[in-house]
């Protein structure tokens, strides 16, 4: 049984074909790495799935766990256990970032039809999870990623997902922008969170984050669509040779879809 | 800073487009109902004899009729003031009724028309035993008279008069010549002028010598008749060591023409006095067509007049069709300390030209500015304060903060700050900044799971936190909800 089966997606932005034919099969505990070159379509593939305003599907269909993931709201989809974790986290002023998770995670319960947290359940809720992913008091009582350092975002995005127990993760390029140490931290959170029924998606520019989260596959993504899988020594062999060689074996891919290179 | 560097803010923000709430944006005016009660009106007009006639049915000594007198003289000679950023329709001053009351007059609580209380009930104002349990004491204010005010016992043991300005002139007539027209002159300003001729009712409040005022007070003003202006009017005075915390709010039916209203507030702090005066202002803004509402022309000034006094400003205003409001503070006292804090929220065709004035007179006087502007629809939202540092303030500081929030791109804000310093030991400090309520901010909520409403509201909220922090405790909670209400479904 699949937890998330995409197949033959299109997708348009701003009228422009980005997605074109993507289709990708994940598993219950699976990890998948999604590699590509600049404008391969890497972020618009978490855009789509999440339901992003924007982001225009035009052909294919995405089963989630027996669903029409596309047919659902984005708040809808949060609920049913879609949680994708941005590149840019957001800031929200004046909005406490413990009050936001609160909000978030009862919405979720309300929709799946489970009791709310009251404030102190959520909270003895918080203290458990901040074992998966350490951040501190003052930046769980500051306003929505307001004033965070790059690291501090992406943890806050680790330990949002750690509180909201997704069954299927959508990494936006979650390494981009970390020192290593920063980098260790976020994939211990990610690491500390994989069990056999949730579900990791790892779009990446850089290799070096699979040195500390083991993918079981990982994909290459190029002119909107997945051209080659592998294990993890295809990520190597990306780190090593770059994009250009798909040429090869992919004669349809113009040179500027494999323009972008990698680390 | 000079007149010529001002600044003027329009950002334009991206549109979403959804039907749902589209439809939840036009939901109906909570408070929009008529309470059918017989009432005594005076024809519409203005003259002298309305005037004369307006003061003798309220049984008023000779001196309030012709202070009211000279007042109606002057605001003949006035022109109306043109100058904000607002696009009023002509008023015809002559097709208004000056003084609307329910027929039976009150005498008592108890003697209030049971439909009287169940207005209030319906917009959840606290009367009568609530009151008791809320422990705050209300005036309430219907189309011109006072209707009843609580707690008057307990006050009375305090030391502290809360009245009906009417009483208060009948009752503590020397108290109130000393104080009427000492902050707000009666030829201050157009709407002043008019409402010192015209004023028919309002709150008084005394505490005197060291008193702290042992709860809020709280005034509710509606606006029932039609054709109807209401010109109430204000005066709160602190004595030395006092300390008041005072709260206004304001409905009004919903009805096609647009409803004057032109209030007076002025606030006296002597020695070390403190006056916190917040307003919940939720006057009928119009229908999304920008047909009807109320037309709000308010002069609120307060007079640090002692050493260490300080005054303090809280307004949430959702309301009205036109908003012209800037309340003030006078900083007479050395060390005397103003704060204004402002919430202003316009939406469909509503207009806004709102923002304060600190005049700064006094030794090391000390204001801060908090203003959020937040527009939605076709609506214009003006921010217009002015810092005057006098010549004599050595170390007077300001602090001032705008904040614009733009919701859709049909919507204008707009920022005036005007600067005059004339101390050179002076910091006068100002920040200001315009956002919009950014799809990313609105995606990431969603992302998480918190639906579109509830992510707006969340967002305006957070925009708001450090002015609602100022409310007390359950006025912050009912701000909170009439921004969610006067914003449902504005992200459209």
């Amino acid at each position: 049984m699949h937890m998330l089966k995409i197949d033959n997606l299109h997708a348009r932005v701003e009228g422009k074909e980005i997605l074109k034919g993507l289709s990708l099969t994940v598993k219950p505990g699976e990890v998948h790495a999604i590699m590509g070159p600049n404008g391969a379509g890497k972020s618009t593939l978490g855009n789509v799935l999440a339901g992003r305003d924007g982001y225009e599907v035009t052909q294919g269909t995405v089963d989630f766990a027996g669903r029409d993931l596309l047919a659902l709201e984005p708040e809808e989809r949060a609920a049913v256990g879609v949680f994708l974790a941005f590149q840019y986290p957001v800031e929200i002023p004046g909005v406490n970032n413990t009050y936001f998770l609160r909000a978030a995670l009862n919405a979720q319960r309300k929709f799946r039809g489970e009791d709310e947290l009251d404030s102190m359940r959520f909270l003895k809720l918080v203290r458990e999870k901040l074992k998966v992913m350490q951040i501190s008091d003052e930046l769980l009582h500051r306003a929505v990623n307001e004033g965070f350092s790059g690291g501090e975002k992406k943890r806050n995005e680790i330990f949002q997902m750690a509180v909201l127990e997704p069954k299927l993760a959508i990494l936006d390029e979650t390494d981009s922008g970390l020192d290593i140490d920063a980098l260790k931290q976020v994939a211990e959170g990610v690491n500390a969170l994989r069990s056999p029924d949730r579900s990791f998606v790892i779009v990446t520019h850089y290799q070096r984050l699979l040195d500390y989260i083991q993918p079981d596959y990982v994909h290459v993504l190029a002119g909107g669509r997945i051209v080659e899988s592998g294990d993890k020594d295809l990520a190597l062999k990306l780190e090593e040779q770059g994009y250009a060689w798909l040429a090869e074996t992919h004669p349809e891919l113009r040179k500027a879809d494999l323009a972008g290179a990698p680390a | 800073m000079n007149e010529s560097e001002n600044m003027t803010r329009e950002v334009a923000a991206p549109v979403r487009d959804n039907a749902e709430v589209e439809a939840a944006l036009n939901r109906r005016y909570e408070a929009g109902f008529v309470t059918d009660i017989e009432s005594t009106t005076l024809p519409p007009g203005l003259n002298e004899d309305t005037v004369r006639q307006l003061s003798a049915i309220k049984g008023e000594p000779e001196w309030m009729t012709e202070w009211r007198l000279a007042a109606y003289r002057h605001w003949l000679t006035m022109p109306e003031p043109d100058w904000a950023k607002l696009d009023i329709a002509p008023i015809d001053y002559q097709a208004v009724s000056y003084y609307s009351a329910p027929k039976a007059g009150p005498k008592s609580l108890d003697e209030v028309d049971p439909k009287l209380l169940e207005t209030y009930e319906k917009l959840g104002v606290p009367l009568h035993e609530r009151a008791r349990l809320a422990g705050v004491a209300v005036d309430a204010v219907f189309d011109s008279v006072s209707v009843g005010t609580t707690f008057r016992k307990e006050l009375a043991e305090a030391g502290v008069i809360f009245c009906s300005m009417s009483e208060a002139i009948r009752d503590h007539g020397d108290l109130v010549r000393q104080y009427l027209g000492s902050v707000v002159p009666a030829g201050d300003n157009y709407f002043a002028a008019l409402n010192s001729a015209v004023f028919s009712d309002g709150s008084f409040v005394f505490i005197p010598k060291g008193v702290r005022c042992p709860m809020e007070l709280s005034t509710y003003f509606r606006i029932n008749a039609m054709n109807t202006g209401q010109f109430e009017r204000t005066l709160i005075v602190a004595e030395d060591d006092a300390y008041v915390s005072y709260l206004e709010g304001c409905t009004a039916p919903m009805r096609d023409e647009n409803q004057l209203h032109a209030a007076v507030v002025e606030l006296v702090a002597l020695e070390r006095a403190q006056i916190k005066y917040s307003t919940v202002q939720n006057w009928y803004p119009g229908d999304e067509n920008g047909v009807g509402g109320i037309y709000n022309f308010v002069t609120k000034r307060g007079d640090c007049r002692g050493a260490d006094s300080k005054i303090s400003w809280t307004q949430v205003e959702t309301g009205s069709a036109i908003t012209w409001k800037y309340p003030s503070c006078v900083l007479r006292g050395d060390r005397s300390v103003g704060e204004f804090y402002s919430v202003a929220l316009t939406h469909h065709r509503q207009q806004a030209d709102t923002g304060t004035k600190m005049i700064h007179i006094g030794k090391g006087t000390k204001s801060k500015i908090v203003s959020k502007g937040i527009s939605a629809g076709r609506s214009s939202n003006s921010y217009r304060g002015l810092v005057k540092i006098e010549k004599g303030a050595e170390g007077a500081r300001n602090y001032t903060q705008c904040d614009s929030l733009l919701i859709g791109k049909k919507c204008g804000a707009h920022t005036f700050p005007y600067m005059e310093v004339k101390n050179p030991s002076a910091i006068v400090e100002h920040e200001a900044t315009t956002s919009k309520i950014s799809d990313d901010q609105l995606f990431y909520c969603l992302s998480r799971g918190i639906g579109e409403e509830d992510a707006v509201s969340m967002i305006v909220d957070g925009f708001c936190k450090q002015v609602f922090r100022e409310l007390p405790m359950e006025f912050a909670v009912e701000a909170k909800k009439l921004l969610e209400v006067s914003l449902e479904g504005a992200v459209g």
